[in-house]
């Protein structure tokens, strides 16, 4: 039985592989992953998750919609999201907190800034 | 006069009860004075735990003591320093070691999603991929070389529009250099670059052995990357490596599927 269920919705193998491997450092995480925005919303539809970290640039739907749709969801309202965009810009990283999600994390990835805020978001100290 | 001698030998009498008595009382406070003197010479023989002065011996053993200890505190207070500063260079080797594996893993992976395809277009996707969330580049081109006429064409961009790459000749300009000598290139200050297609800030040649089949050319970097991390010059070094090998294999593969189709193609028109 897993303790955390995160979900990483990335239209990049690369990422989502280099995502999973930051993740896979916090004891008892099980990680599902999705291509993006539908298939993410599709994934959640069939289990509880603790935790999800989007790419906003994607095909089908984007991030921000998807964190949009999450947000107005009653059933994963509160599940923490956090948005990981190449954008650097400060609008950008406006727009996704002000659609709900919970931290922003800017590429180049580094696996110990995943680590940080998903540790923090899932309260493990 | 009868009457007066009686009185007087009475009176005589009491005087010399009293005087022996104050002899007696004076014989008993001199016995008394002895054992005093005597009980005193006997206290002061004997060490008292409580006070006193302590014989010399005594005192020599404590102080040796003493200093035994002050030593083995001097001797603990050291070794405590020793110990935190070991901590000290522990905690910094950890983070060294956390940033290696992580270096590592960004290498791991990248090689990994490199070789995981043999489709052209995947290949190049993953190398745009590999060059935008590992090293943080927003403008750049993977330019191939073609042996026949020596020239460098752009076959993937982000940031730009392919038609934006002019068609290098090799040994010309930075980019063709970096194609003809294999070495990479890259600008002393990436703050102070200014964008030209002919001159990118970073040019890395993808090599087979020494056998150069394209370069790759940055011309800009992510707004939050400043400047280049020793591992990007790890992912640059296996990016002309890998991506070379990927790309070679891929297009390798693309050209045998194709024959293939077209030698299926004559058969089947052989054999109907």
């Amino acid at each position: 039985m897993s303790e955390y269920n995160v979900l990483i919705v990335e239209d990049s193998p690369t990422m989502r592989q280099l995502i999973a491997f930051a993740l896979k450092r916090i004891r008892g995480v099980r990680i599902v992953e999705a291509n993006d925005g539908v298939d993410g919303l599709k994934k959640l539809s069939a289990e509880r998750f603790d935790l999800i970290l989007t790419d906003i640039n994607m095909p089908i739907m984007d991030g921000l919609k998807l964190v949009s749709l999450v947000r107005n969801d009653a059933n994963y309202k509160n599940i923490p999201i956090v948005v990981i965009t190449t954008e650097g810009a400060q609008e950008d990283r406006e727009r996704a907190l002000t659609l709900g999600a919970n931290d922003y994390i800017t590429k180049p990835i580094q696996p110990t800034k995943i680590l940080e805020v998903a540790k923090g978001l899932l309260r493990i100290v | 006069m009868q009457k007066d001698d009686d009185r007087l030998t009475s009176r005589g009498e009491e005087f010399l009860q009293v005087f022996k008595k104050g002899a007696e009382f004076t014989q008993d406070l001199m016995r008394e004075n002895e054992r005093l003197r005597y009980r005193l010479l006997e206290l002061e023989k004997t060490p008292s735990p409580g006070g006193g002065d302590p014989p010399a011996q005594e005192v020599r053993r404590l102080s040796e003591r003493i200093a035994d200890l002050e030593a083995e505190k001097q001797e603990i207070l050291d070794r405590i320093r020793q110990v935190e500063e070991e901590n000290h260079d522990f905690a910094a080797r950890y983070l060294e070691i956390e940033d290696e594996n992580n270096n590592l893993a960004n290498l791991y992976i990248a090689s990994y999603q490199l070789h995981s395809t043999l489709d052209f277009c995947e290949v190049l996707q993953i190398i745009t991929e590999i060059i935008i969330n590992l090293i943080g580049a927003e403008e750049f081109a993977i330019l191939l070389l073609d042996e026949k006429s020596d020239e460098l064409q752009a076959v993937a961009t982000e940031g730009v529009e392919r038609e934006q790459i002019p068609v290098v000749r090799l040994g010309k300009g930075v980019i063709g250099q970096v194609a003809q000598s294999g070495e990479n290139h890259f600008v002393s200050d990436v703050d102070d670059y200014q964008r030209d297609f002919l001159s990118p800030m970073v040019c890395i040649p993808l090599k087979i052995k020494e056998h150069v089949i394209g370069v790759l050319a940055i011309y800009k970097l992510l707004v939050q990357k400043k400047e280049f991390a020793p591992v990007d010059y790890e992912l640059f070094t296996l990016l002309a490596g890998h991506a070379a090998t990927a790309i070679f294999s891929s297009r390798l593969y693309s050209d045998s599927e194709r024959k293939l189709s077209t030698i299926q193609g004559f058969i089947d028109l052989l054999t109907k």
